[in-house]
């Protein structure tokens, strides 16, 4: 794949190294000419100097025979000119952009630049991994398709734990996946037990996650559902 | 555009272009009706303050030219302000935008047509086309 990455900071120069690995061809746009002269010394040809919004740029990275744009730089006005331009007047297939204000990820869903990455909701997410307190973690959110996948860990007071999938009161609009047990996943039927220690994965309608909560959590609080 | 009888309200990140406003005004910028709210037009609470949901018009003029098209489309999407105009200095994306639909002025277009008029008037007057106009960039 030909693969344009704009912004040489930290993200798009490490992206651009892992892409030139895994052998794809790419330019990398940096528009700060100290910067530029840096990254060069590693990456030679594959990086170019520029302001990437600028359309002159674009067109000499040779924007027009790109499978991917990806806009990294740590302006959101920019990643999102940078994409718009690359889709819609360059008809590039796939872009990706990133998101450096959280506050900002609605601007780019409005002017449908998609997918965006964010660092920073990327972090939150992890830190719902890490941090059992959460207790249930986002795993995806399918926006468009009004779609969440969460996951949770069974602890001993589970008020699930030992029962079977089959006999568990899910709410309506959430259903039961996955189960890893063991470093296995498995998908469950109605007679799967669940076990202590069982992460379960289930899809749901956004707004379910407090009746799961309950369902899988442990035993003293009266389930809703 | 105050003196011609609109209602008149500024977005500007910076508390002391306020004072900017005023040059030249007998009256304070606020006295004579104007509004000034500080805050970044990314800002979805400084647009609001500002009155975008209100606005017959929507000018993006900021000193980048990423932020007025970026702000520009905001206004004109989520805000559906029916007039909503761009600030762009780059001839090639001002022109871009306006075939999507953004109007955009591009002073950048508007300067080198007026050197070319300039030089045009200059050569008419000595009778015959100047070929060698020098040009300081």
């Amino acid at each position: 794949m030909y693969i344009i990455v704009v912004g040489a900071g930290k993200v798009g120069w490490n992206l651009a190294r892992e892409l030139l690995e895994k052998d794809h061809e790419v330019t990398l746009i940096e528009s700060d000419r100290r910067r530029y002269l840096t990254v060069e010394q590693e990456l030679e040809h594959n990086v170019t100097y520029g302001d990437a919004s600028e359309l002159w740029v674009l067109e000499r990275a040779g924007v027009q025979r790109a499978d991917m744009v990806i806009a990294v730089t740590g302006d959101d006005e920019d990643n999102i000119l940078i994409c718009q331009v690359a889709r819609e007047k360059y008809l590039v297939d796939q872009i990706i952009a990133r998101v450096n204000n959280p506050r900002n990820r609605r601007h780019f869903d409005l002017l449908g630049i998609k997918p965006s990455v964010s660092a920073t909701d990327l972090i939150l997410r992890l830190l719902e991994h890490e941090v059992p307190e959460y207790g249930l973690v986002h795993l995806l959110d399918l926006q468009e398709e009004q779609l969440e996948i969460i996951e949770m860990l069974l602890g001993a007071d589970s008020r699930v734990t030992g029962r079977r999938v089959g006999d568990l009161h899910m709410p309506e609009g959430s259903l039961l996946i996955s189960v890893l047990r063991n470093g296995k996943g498995f998908v469950p039927t109605a007679e799967t037990v669940l076990e202590e220690g069982d992460e379960v994965l289930a899809v749901l309608d956004p707004g379910k996650e407090d009746q799961l909560k309950v369902l899988f959590g442990p035993e003293g609080e009266e389930a809703v559902a | 555009m105050l003196r011609e009888g609109h209602d008149v309200s500024c977005l500007d990140e910076d508390p002391e272009s306020h004072a900017r406003l005023e040059v030249g005004l007998e009256k304070s910028w606020e006295d004579l009706g104007g509004q000034f709210t500080v805050g970044a037009g990314l800002e979805t609470e400084a647009l609001l303050a500002a009155g975008i949901e209100q606005a017959d018009v929507f000018i993006a003029s900021t000193d980048g030219d990423n932020t007025n098209i970026v702000i520009a489309q905001i206004a004109q999407k989520r805000y559906r302000v029916p007039t909503v105009i761009a600030r762009v200095l780059d001839p090639l994306r001002a022109e871009w935008y306006q075939r999507q639909g953004l109007q955009t002025v591009c002073p950048t277009r508007v300067a080198i047509e007026m050197l070319e008029g300039a030089v045009r008037d200059a050569s008419n007057r000595d009778g015959e086309p100047d070929d060698n106009v020098t040009e300081a960039a």
